[in-house]
């Protein structure tokens, strides 16, 4: 078979490319939120965490009400609610944020299962819940390639695309960014000047919070209309993967979000193509290691970045 | 700085009625330690008001109970006779109150203007950046402390860090402000740089309290001292009507040698020569720079410099910790450039490193365990590769008893111990085993004077037995009170190598700057010198300053 005539074939496709959007929507909500807290010096492995109770709250609240804007606003709050945990242990309680984040992810994981076991069994969620709207664009829906690309896209998609400058224009451009920013690099410094470290890290990561539970209710809402066990499936780990590629830079990340969709989005198109089926599955992991291992050169994590801050030492 | 005239600028209140500022009983505890055990502090308005101690006489724990870093127990604050509640450092700077610390509280990747507006940021949500610019810019203008407010603080100089600092209290418009020993990381000329800052502060109507332990900063700045001891007000002293002698007595409770008593050297062989010697930094960029330099017995050689211009590596590279890239160390005339920290030692080299808590002790051992360091794996301490307690216990009991070890308890933790008496287990340790050679940097960073003169007096002792010294220290008065020779060293190069005796601080000062040899004549137009030096150096800043105003 040839291999290169199959890849010009597959890239053609547009849903290659609609697809790399598609998955990369999730990751970037996720990914920006663990630039936002670790920027402030907070270190969140537990975007996973957070996106797995905010895909299960979505679908539990999305059925018992069939209200697209409650589900939505359920799983965000649910995935702040979660953050302030992790926010209380390792802002006031000083403890280890890769072991609280840990603890968060493996919470969530327990949490959702049996939650999801308590009610619904077996049968599984029920298919009857609202999904989270796309969009189709009146004129760029007719254009040829490009419409069948971003043509009927997710709101979420066009929200996660949104978010990316709006996080860069926050952290950069705000007063708030820069004592963010300042908190993360030199929390002492911004102490003996009045900013509160406590209140600017218990704000970034119940901020990441959100974006992570936002990303949940997409992937369970809209890509997969149910929730199912474990259903993130690694989502929030290649989104710190994408964090650390991006070098805790927005746009960097959104990159690195996007790079990690396409290999998604690749695996399913080379499905069927007489593609080894497991190297195609494992696509999007073989990625990420290439990309941390081969191109991240020397990243820089902001200087206080996992260090709780002591007042008055 | 006379103490009589009472400056009165117009605008001002007068200086006489309530104190400026009035801190009263201030007491704190931090578990059984009284840090502060009712002190008294009273500042008037323009003044500059020192106010020293030993380490651990609570003078850091005083000025962090002013700026709202630490809560007291008991006790109250006064602004001009008015009580203040200070719950934070937001209370202290709306109370006027601006602190610059000793470690710098400056964000390295941000630049001038962001450090400077943080917290006070112009704008509404967005940051006017524009604005913080112009702001930082007026300001350093007015107050005549050129910087660059774009320039990324990483990039400057550590006396042009100061200036940020200095800029940061007052955009704040601080008018009382709190310096904690701002002049441990300046070059002599930086000093009295920061010395005229002062005065210019105070004749604009600031108010300047300075934390010290430097004698000669006290008495050629200050008004009046306060000197505490042992978290208790010692004295407080008029510094036109005292003595260098009289407050150093404040602050040890005893009379005080502040001149270390040394007879002439008896200079003998060469024992430790450095040939071209070329290393690294731990970031991999040059750090030593061909350093040629020779250690003979009977005599300290002094390395002055401004920090980080290769001291650390240079003390590394003799104790065999970095590997040289060129050149060649000798120690009795042997090369050791292959041998190890551990072959070095059994050569006869010691080594006081300069941070005694990362790299002199393990701090959880013991002080018995700490004192053999080094030696564990020999007789007597060791037979068959089994520690041998009583010989471990003798060489501790003996040692604690020589150098005065306290509390004189072996088995006490050295992480337990004092600052100055863990230095003392330091130094205790390496001259021990009777080195011909001893690396001392930085031996008594962060004593106080007692613990200060002992290990002088321990150095000076040893080196009138033969002992060949490298001492480094970035305290020019220690270099001078110790060295029979003087070496400066300036960006990983020794430039200029001297008698102490034929040595002025001036010239020392100037070489440790970057100030060639050629510029540098030791006569009466040295100061001249220097400042026409300064100048051309703040005019070149002034110019790399307008043409980047006129680029952006």
């Amino acid at each position: 078979m040839d291999i290169v005539g199959l890849f010009v074939t597959v890239f053609a496709r547009p849903d290659l490319w609609a697809g790399t959007l598609r998955f990369a929507a999730p990751l970037t909500l996720a990914a920006l939120g663990g630039v936002i807290s670790e920027r402030s010096g907070v270190v969140n492995i537990a975007m996973e965490g957070m996106m797995l109770v905010g895909a299960f709250f979505a679908v539990l609240v999305a059925a018992a009400t069939h209200d697209i804007v409650l589900a939505t606003l359920a799983s965000v709050a649910c995935g702040g609610l979660i953050a302030t945990v992790h926010g209380i242990a390792s802002i006031h309680l000083r403890a280890n944020q890769i072991v609280s984040g840990m603890a968060i992810n493996l919470l969530a994981l327990g949490l959702t299962s049996f939650l999801m076991f308590r009610f619904y069994a077996t049968s599984g969620t029920p298919s009857d819940i609202p999904a989270l709207p796309d969009l189709k664009l009146p004129v760029i829906y007719g254009i040829p390639f490009v419409g069948a690309v971003i043509g009927d896209q997710n709101i979420v998609v066009w929200l996660s695309i949104l978010a990316v400058p709006i996080t860069w224009w926050f952290l950069f451009r705000t007063r708030l960014g820069l004592r963010i920013r300042a908190v993360g690099e030199h929390p002492r410094a911004a102490d003996t000047l009045g900013v509160s470290v406590f209140e600017i890290r218990y704000l970034c990561v119940i901020l990441s919070g959100l974006l992570s539970g936002l990303g949940g209710a997409y992937l369970s809402l809209s890509v997969a209309h149910s929730f199912s066990d474990n259903m993130t499936s690694g989502a929030g780990f290649i989104a710190l993967a994408a964090m650390i590629f991006g070098k805790w830079h927005p746009v960097g990340a959104f990159l690195a979000c996007l790079l990690f969709g396409f290999g998604q989005s690749l695996g399913i198109n080379l499905q069927g193509t007489g593609f080894p089926d497991q190297l195609v599955a494992a696509t999007p992991y073989v990625l990420t290691i290439v990309a941390l291992a081969g191109f991240v050169g020397r990243a820089v994590a902001p200087a206080a970045d996992g260090i709780p801050y002591e007042v008055g030492e | 700085m006379s103490a009589e005239a009472p400056r009165s600028p117009a605008g001002l209140p007068p200086r006489d009625g309530p104190p400026y500022l009035e801190m009263r009983g201030i007491t704190k505890a931090f578990g059984s330690l009284l840090a502060n055990d009712h002190v008294e502090l009273s500042v008037r308005r323009q003044e500059i008001h020192a106010v020293v101690g030993e380490n651990g006489a609570g003078k850091t724990t005083l000025m962090n109970i002013l700026y709202g870093l630490v809560h007291p127990d008991a006790g109250e604050i006064l602004f001009e006779g008015k009580p203040v509640r200070i719950r934070g450092p937001r209370d202290a700077i709306a109370a006027g109150v601006g602190m610059v610390h000793q470690h710098f509280q400056l964000v390295p990747v941000m630049t001038v203007a962001e450090n400077v507006v943080l917290g006070q940021e112009p704008g509404g949500i967005v940051l006017d950046r524009a604005g913080s610019v112009a702001q930082v810019r007026e300001l350093s203008e007015r107050f005549g402390l050129i910087v660059d407010p774009t320039a990324r603080v990483d990039t400057l100089p550590v006396g042009v860090q100061q200036r940020v600092e200095l800029l940061k209290i007052l955009y704040r418009g601080s008018r009382l402000l709190v310096f904690d020993e701002p002049t441990a990381v300046l070059t002599p000329q930086e000093t009295d740089e920061l010395f005229e800052i002062f005065r210019g502060l105070v004749a604009g109507g600031k108010t300047v309290i300075l934390i010290t332990h430097k004698l000669g900063e006290v008495m050629a700045i200050s008004e009046r001292v306060t000197v505490l001891r042992q978290g208790r007000n010692a004295a407080v002293l008029e510094t036109a009507r005292t003595s260098p002698a009289e407050i150093a007595r404040a602050m040890v409770g005893r009379e005080v040698l502040l001149r270390v008593e040394r007879d002439e050297a008896h200079i003998g062989a060469e024992r430790l020569r450095l040939d071209g010697v070329k290393a690294d930094s731990d970031r991999g960029l040059p750090a030593l720079a061909g350093v040629d330099l020779t250690v003979r017995s009977g005599e300290i050689v002094g390395i002055a410099g401004v920090s980080g211009n290769g001291q650390l590596e240079l003390a590394e590279v003799v104790a065999g910790l970095r590997p040289v890239t060129a050149g060649h160390v000798y120690l009795e005339g042997r090369d050791v450039r292959d041998q190890s920290a551990a072959e070095r030692r059994a050569n006869g080299l010691a080594y006081i490193p300069e941070d005694r808590h990362t790299r002199g002790l393990i701090l959880p051992f013991e002080v018995k365990e700490n004192l053999i360091l080094g030696s564990q794996s020999k007789p007597p301490f060791a037979v068959h590769g089994q520690l041998r307690w009583p010989a471990i216990d003798e060489r501790a009991t003996s040692l604690i008893r020589q150098f005065d070890i306290r509390p004189p308890n072996p088995d006490a933790p050295a992480s337990s111990l004092s600052g100055g008496n863990q230095q003392k287990v330091v130094v205790a340790r390496e001259l021990a085993e009777g080195p011909k050679v001893l690396v001392a940097a930085e031996p008594t960073r962060g004593l106080d004077v007692g613990a200060t003169e002992f290990i002088h007096r321990e150095l000076v002792e040893k080196r009138d037995e033969g002992l060949a010294i490298l001492l480094i220290s970035s305290e020019l008065d220690e270099i001078f009170s110790l060295s029979d020779t003087i070496a400066v060293i300036y960006q990983g190069r020794i430039v200029e190598v001297m008698p102490s005796a034929a040595a002025s601080r001036e010239r020392v000062g100037l070489l440790m700057a970057g100030g060639s040899v050629e510029e540098v004549t030791p006569s009466a137009a040295q100061i001249a010198q220097a400042a026409a030096l300064q100048a051309a150096a703040a005019a070149s800043s002034a110019q790399d300053y307008a043409s980047r105003e006129g680029s952006s």
